[in-house]
């Protein structure tokens, strides 16, 4: 039931259009990720928010198919 | 659509506590790497919290995710406020902007005596 780095970063860019997607799968089971999203979508979002967007990318595979995310969000550097 | 049941109790929980963790296990036995994270970040800061165990039932385990719109546990909320999961907590721990927060919320947050 795992889930490619592809596959996370291709939904996350499904969505987010500008994103850039580091993903960084942490134990090499394809299980366990952490992925650094960066989007002009992201300017003037609170963090919470902008973690909601990228959950939402995911069309609800974060807690199923996918165990462990951790996010770190921010918009482009002015 | 009517509400779940289970979100009068959630709704109870984070109007009467100043600051409310839901987390798998309970504070002094976390089950989950995430949870006893935040923990560990809230007991360094001498921040007073309620753990709230969403391993207790299946309504308040999937009652909550969908109360917060939030995917995973734990879930800290401040005020009723809800501040985020373990990701925004680390980093905002990190980076200074917990105790920030803390602090305008009006609560307490005193280092642990070594």
């Amino acid at each position: 039931m795992a889930m490619s780095a592809k596959e996370i970063e291709t939904l996350i860019k499904d969505a987010l259009p500008d994103a850039t997607v580091e993903i960084q799968d942490l134990a090499g089971d394809g299980d366990h990720y952490a992925a650094v999203v960066v989007s002009k979508e992201f300017e003037g979002k609170s963090r919470v928010q902008q973690h909601q967007m990228v959950y939402k990318a995911l069309r609800g595979q974060m807690g199923g198919a996918l165990h462990a995310l951790a996010l770190q969000t921010s918009a482009p550097n002015a | 659509m009517s509400e779940p049941e289970v979100f009068s109790a959630i709704r109870s929980d984070i109007e009467n506590n100043d600051v409310v963790l839901f987390m798998k296990g309970t504070p002094v036995f976390p089950q989950c790497g995430f949870s006893n994270t935040v923990v560990q970040v809230l007991t360094y800061l001498g921040v007073p919290f309620k753990g709230v165990n969403v391993l207790e039932t299946d309504e308040l385990r999937h009652g909550i995710k969908e109360f917060s719109d939030w995917p995973t546990i734990p879930q800290l909320y401040v005020k009723g406020e809800f501040v985020g999961g373990c990701d925004i907590i680390r980093e905002m721990f990190e980076n200074g902007e917990l105790r920030e927060y803390l602090a305008a919320k009006g609560i307490e947050a005193e280092p642990a005596q070594q």
